[in-house]
């Protein structure tokens, strides 16, 4: 008998069943399609504006940075105007999200380059999948497009997310992500980023920057 | 197989704590922070209850259904790429991890926190073999420096000062200048940033814990503030996650709702800094992310909980809560109970996963305050498990012989009423007249526990059913 | 004064549970209690007891404290309700005999029955009878410590509290960590009595830190246990159980203090 059935056996055994029972199969069949929603909170359950505000209050609360622009092609400068006003240099990491590519970085003097980080980056930017309202929250999709190493290596993370992706809760980006890679599949990572990197271990003083970055900047682009 | 532990040792460990007053300034830092901070995020959320009710609920549905979500995460991961081990016990599972390592032609592997990690032993196993594990987070890898257990599940170096994580710093990072300034946190931080950094970018393998297993998508969580499980697992070119198998979860959803509740029992957060979903090894449009993905999942003593009075302590989602309120652990810190789970849950799941017989001192320390239970984002009822133990002990006549005796001398009273009274009124009268001078009595013999650290009141004299009777029969004469 | 309830029948007969540590150690809370029945229109009476077994329960000894838990369930048939002095020993009888039952239907009906009349006292004038106020005199602040049974088992915190509140002269004095452990424990404090020292160390400093000179609680293992503390610090608090203060008999020497050395409380 190998690892897999000792256990698979010890487990039935001790549950008193032999796992073929077919209401038990259709119980759980039936969940995981069906996926059931649970308990969400009402906080989130808003709209419109009152959602963006929503969002800006949680993550300004989780120590992220926010700031909101009209269009997509304000972006550019928006990020310019940023890293000037905390003295970083003008440079900055993307990927190959082409709505990011779409933006007017021409109007800046930001020197650009594309890809994932190697670990030398001071700034990046991502475009983000969608937001939570509920809880300020950033929710990221790997892939060439946003490489999830930005959101981890560089000093300053910036990530822009459209107004209309920012949803209520998290269930709302879940069917999103069914509906982009299909039910029951998932990109190779899914991101949830709230605030910028942090640690309590040394005598529970909180510092930010523990690996990830230390600044976490939001753009939010209403259309 | 052995298992290092000092459990046994408890209560030596346990009086090595009260006199260590560096752990004590550092354990007084615990108490207040976590608490208020969790209580401040479940006034919050007036939902949390409910949330609690919700995660308890799913967790229960899990487990009645482990065999056959197991079974579906299994085919996810394996359709995404990835690679499923099972391990009966931490000796397989070791084995495992080292032939991963090995065919990765390991020389370093970081590590995201993990405790199942700890409970297997794994870093010993792998410099045994010559591979460098290197702990990333940042309580882990100032505990790894000191060759120490973890005395918290979520704050594995709560029990140290900043300057005793400078004295190691300055010990072992022989690269920098001697007379730098490492007076301020941040600076630890900062040269702890630059130093790991290196070891995410060199690591060959990055090992993980997994906060939950998705059962609907094959996907595994981690969740961290610090962002190092995440540069643990997508920069080295395998990534393996480590997990004991209760901790599956049905569905995204079902998760969510988990989620809710973890961070808020944890450290009073919304939600964590970092919240990690993976399904198996990169994607052809992948820019990044390892090109191997394995998932040991570890049964050691898991499925022999399950069916039992001890089942509903794999509800556990290992928050941290139960500890961070319980009066034993802030008198005594983690390392007193002497192996991998500490507090409330590590006195109930110790036992279950190394035995009564070494671990039997954990779930006896307790006054049954009932502060963990009331915490527990799962609603676990760890005192009602605890005293579980201690039936179980006193069946197996593992209590010490003293307290088998007094007690079975009290119930022989107890169960004679007259004997009782008679016996409780001449002892009462006796102990009362010997204690009517001062009141109180600064020794007693048979009571050397309580008299060491308190007096002990002297009885009024006279039973209340003596009293009782005598004015019963005066009224009545 | 008192305020029954219409639905209850005239006088609702009440078993008192004395408990055996009151019993042995301490029976002046006893008639505390029963004064605080009486005063509120119950018929009083106090059947022969022993003990409800909690102490063989939590070391684990199921067998001893099934035999004490069937005695108990014999003595209080035929009361309206059980009333005990004790926030752990009612808990005992409340959430833990059903369950010792579990698998016997005849005595778990029965343990069911006795567990749903079943009291903490000041819960029970509270709660049940109604009772917002006593007719009592103590002068001077007093701070109450929160017995961990009473508080997560028997929701026992705003109800000596209100009745705290309607004695004339007192004042209530809350200490940081009122709902904290203290260390007691039962055979805890005797078997691992370093920790329990430690735990009983922090509440007693904040008992000091409350500056008030009476300490009061619900459950006199508790009592007792802070009360030894004090004293080995020689910290000139009084310790008594809130039902003497409620029911106006202070007249005894507060615990841990000899006959001698106690004034009486309840004048200027």
């Amino acid at each position: 008998m190998s690892a897999r059935d000792e256990i698979f056996a010890g487990i039935r055994r001790s549950l008193g069943v032999n796992g073929s029972e077919t209401i038990r199969r259709q119980i759980v069949q039936d969940r995981l399609e069906r996926a059931p929603k649970g308990v969400i909170p009402a906080r989130g359950q808003v709209s419109g504006d009152e959602r963006i505000a929503l969002f800006k209050t949680m993550a300004e609360a989780s120590l992220a940075t926010v700031t909101e622009v009209n269009s997509p092609g304000e972006v550019p400068q928006s990020i310019a105007l940023f890293l000037r006003n905390h003295n970083l240099p003008a440079t900055l990491r993307m990927g190959d999200d082409p709505r990011l590519k779409a933006m007017p970085w021409g109007e800046t003097t930001l020197e650009i380059s594309h890809g994932p980080s190697q670990g030398g980056d001071l700034n990046a930017v991502s475009h983000a999948f969608g937001g939570v309202a509920e809880t300020g929250t950033l929710a990221m999709v790997s892939g060439h497009e946003n490489p999830s190493t930005l959101n981890f290596l560089p000093d300053n993370h910036i990530i822009v997310v459209s107004a209309k992706d920012i949803a209520s809760d998290y269930e709302s980006v879940w069917n999103r992500v069914r509906f982009s890679f299909g039910k029951g599949s998932m990109p190779r990572t899914v991101n949830w980023i709230t605030g910028p990197s942090r640690s309590g271990d040394i005598e529970q003083t909180l510092l930010l920057g523990a690996h990830g970055p230390r600044r976490l900047h939001v753009i939010v682009v209403r259309e | 197989m052995t298992v290092h532990t000092t459990s046994p040792q408890f209560k030596q460990n346990a009086a090595r704590a009260l006199h260590d007053s560096q752990l004590q300034k550092a354990l007084g830092n615990v108490k207040q922070g976590f608490i208020d901070k969790r209580q401040a995020a479940a006034d919050k959320l007036p939902e949390f209850e409910a949330l609690r009710d919700s995660a308890r609920d799913i967790k229960n549905h899990t487990l009645e259904h482990l065999d056959l979500y197991l079974e579906a995460y299994e085919q996810k991961v394996t359709a995404s790429g990835g690679h499923v081990h099972f391990a009966r016990n931490a000796d397989e599972a070791r084995r495992i991890i080292l032939d991963i390592c090995r065919d990765a032609g390991a020389k370093t592997v970081t590590k995201g926190k993990s405790m199942i990690s700890e409970e297997i032993e794994i870093n010993r196993h792998l410099e045994a073999n010559g591979i460098k594990p290197v702990e990333t987070d940042l309580g882990e890898y100032i505990i790894q420096l000191r060759n120490e257990l973890p005395s918290h599940i979520i704050a594995p170096a709560v029990h140290l000062n900043a300057t005793q994580v400078e004295q190691d710093f300055r010990r072992v990072h022989k690269q920098f200048d001697a007379k730098r300034d490492l007076s301020e946190p941040v600076q630890l931080l900062t040269e702890a940033r630059a130093v790991l950094r290196e070891r995410f970018l060199a690591a060959d393998v990055g090992i993980t814990g997994a906060n939950f297993l998705v059962a609907e998508t094959g996907t595994s969580i981690i969740v961290t503030n610090e962002g190092n499980g995440d540069l643990t697992q997508i920069l080295p070119k395998t990534h393996i996650v480590l997990a004991s198998i209760e901790k599956l979860v049905p569905t995204l959803e079902d998760v969510s709702q988990l989620l809710r509740v973890l961070a808020r029992s944890a450290t009073g957060q919304e939600m964590s800094v970092y919240t990690t979903f993976s399904t198996g090894p990169r994607r052809a449009g992948d820019a990044d992310g390892p090109e191997n993905y394995h998932v040991v999942l570890i049964d050691n003593g898991r499925s022999s909980m399950l069916g039992t009075s001890f089942e509903e302590m794999l509800r556990c989602i290992r928050c941290g809560a139960c500890m961070n309120h319980c009066p034993v652990y802030h008198a005594v810190g983690g390392h007193a109970y002497g192996w991998v789970y500490p507090g409330p849950m590590g006195a109930v799941l110790t036992p279950s996963l190394i035995g009564v017989d070494k671990a039997g001192h954990l779930p006896n320390a307790s006054t049954f305050c009932g502060r963990c239970e009331s915490v527990c984002p799962v609603r676990i009822p760890l005192p009602k498990l605890m005293r579980h133990w201690r039936e179980r002990e006193f069946e197996r006549h593992l209590a010490p012989a003293s307290v088998r005796s007094g007690l079975g001398l009290w119930g022989f009273f107890a169960r004679r009423p007259s004997l009782y009274r008679f016996a409780t009124r001449a002892a009462m009268a006796t102990l009362g007249f010997a204690g009517r001078q001062r009141g109180r009595f600064s020794w007693l013999p048979l009571a050397k526990g309580w008299t060491k650290h308190r007096d002990f009141p002297a009885p009024q004299g006279e039973t209340f059913q003596a009293r009782w009777q005598r004015e019963r029969n005066r009224r009545t004469a | 004064m008192s305020a029954l309830p219409s639905s209850r029948p005239e006088k609702p007969r009440v078993g008192l549970f004395v408990t055996c540590l009151v019993d042995l150690m301490r029976p002046s809370v006893g008639f505390a209690a029963v004064k605080l029945l009486e005063d509120a229109g119950c018929l009083v009476e106090a059947p022969v007891q022993t003990c409800c077994g909690q102490p063989a329960y939590n070391s684990g000894d199921r067998g001893t404290t099934r035999d004490l838990a069937m005695r108990m369930i014999e003595t209080f048939h035929g009361f309206d309700y059980v009333v005990a002095p004790s926030g752990s020993c009612a808990g005992m009888i409340r959430k833990h005999y059903p369950e010792l039952f579990e698998e016997d239907p005849n005595w778990r009906a029965k343990a069911s029955a006795l567990a749903a009349k079943t009291y903490e006292l000041t819960s029970f004038l509270v709660d049940v009878l109604g009772i917002a106020e006593v007719d009592a005199t103590y002068h001077g602040a007093v701070t109450y410590h929160d017995s961990c049974s009473g508080l997560r088992e028997m929701g026992v915190k705003a109800q000596p509290r209100l009745l705290l509140s309607s004695v004339k002269g007192l004042s209530l004095v809350e200490m940081k960590d009122s709902d904290v452990c203290c260390g007691f424990g039962g055979t805890f404090a005797v078997k691992y009595s370093d920790i329990s020292g430690a735990i009983v160390d922090a509440k007693a400093k904040n008992v000091a830190d409350s500056h008030a000179p009476t300490l009061l609680a619900g459950d006199l293992g508790c009592l007792m246990n802070m009360a030894g503390k004090l004293s080995r610090d020689g910290i000139p608090v009084k310790v008594r159980h809130v039902a003497e203060v409620l029911a106006g008999m202070t007249d005894e020497p507060a615990i841990g203090l000899a006959k001698e050395a106690a004034p009486r409380q309840d004048q200027p």
